[in-house]
């Protein structure tokens, strides 16, 4: 006898914790890790509709195995971009590899 | 009742090692408590009896994203040092807008569904026939190849993970010295 609001919000709270890492962590790879905590999130309310909307169809699972190979695909890139910038620049500070702005 | 308390220990556990991961100023101890947040959300998959689901989550976060997450903490070791702030100079605002966000999309939740368990509209999980839950693992092992359901999909994303694998390997190979 779980609401599907619970869910929600759990996911909802997971989400903007996330977010508040992204916005406010140094180092990029715990920007990298926030990400992933988002995207769980968003896993979380995938699955809580699929369970209390539609349990019979596996929309929601398909969708969820999607977003679970992307977050593989992102974290795999994200890191090896990390550790090329590291060799390159010696830091990784997200506020130090601002050669773009200029 | 039972399901409950379940699920308010499993959440609380799981928003907690979120927040030591976004707040803990030694990155190795927050990777830890991200896999322990990984750990809660396969629990609440559970919970929503997504058991295959749950598999997936302990083999490619707990096993695979963790494992690289610390790898690359360790390759970048000299950043594992704990004296210096883990925040920008940006942090408040981003408190700020990340409580917003979260207060809106509360607010909107609560407005369309109800707080209390067993109030409608979904107050409660509709029942469902164990055997219906169990034939949706192979329901989604057909979906996925099925022409009329997700092979495109499917397809595109075996495509986009091996693109990502070459990728990571060019991204990081060393660059040779002259």
């Amino acid at each position: 006898m779980i609401p599907l609001s619970w869910y929600l919000i759990v996911s909802a709270a997971l989400f903007c914790i996330g977010l508040f890492g992204v916005f406010a962590r140094r180092n990029a790879v715990a920007i990298l890790m926030a990400i992933e905590l988002m995207l769980n999130a968003v896993n979380i309310n995938l699955l809580a509709f699929w369970r209390y909307r539609t349990p019979t169809e596996p929309i929601g699972l398909a969708w969820s195995i999607f977003v679970l190979a992307l977050a593989a695909a992102e974290a795999a890139v994200g890191l090896a971009l990390v550790i090329s910038i590291y060799r390159e620049r010696d830091t990784v500070i997200a506020e130090e590899l601002d050669t773009l702005k200029y | 009742m039972i399901q409950q308390i379940i699920f308010i220990v499993i959440s609380f556990l799981t928003l907690l090692m979120g927040w030591i991961v976004v707040t803990n100023r030694n990155l190795f101890h927050a990777a830890l408590a991200l896999m322990g947040s990984f750990l809660g959300v396969a629990g609440l998959y559970v919970l929503l009896d997504a058991g295959f689901l749950a598999a997936a989550q302990l083999l490619v976060y707990i096993g695979a994203i963790s494992i690289l997450i610390i790898f690359a903490i360790m390759m970048t070791r000299r950043l594992m040092q704990t004296s210096e702030t883990p925040f920008n100079n940006q942090w408040v605002l981003g408190g700020i807008t990340s409580l917003v966000v979260f207060a809106v999309i509360a607010y909107v939740v609560l407005q369309v569904f109800p707080w209390q368990p067993g109030a409608q509209p979904f107050g409660a999980a509709p029942e469902v026939p164990g055997a219906v839950l169990e034939a949706s693992v192979t329901q989604l092992g057909a979906a996925l190849v099925s022409v009329d359901q997700y092979v495109l999909p499917f397809e595109v994303a075996s495509v986009l993970l091996l693109a990502a694998l070459i990728g990571a390997i060019v991204v990081a190979w060393p660059e040779k010295k002259e």
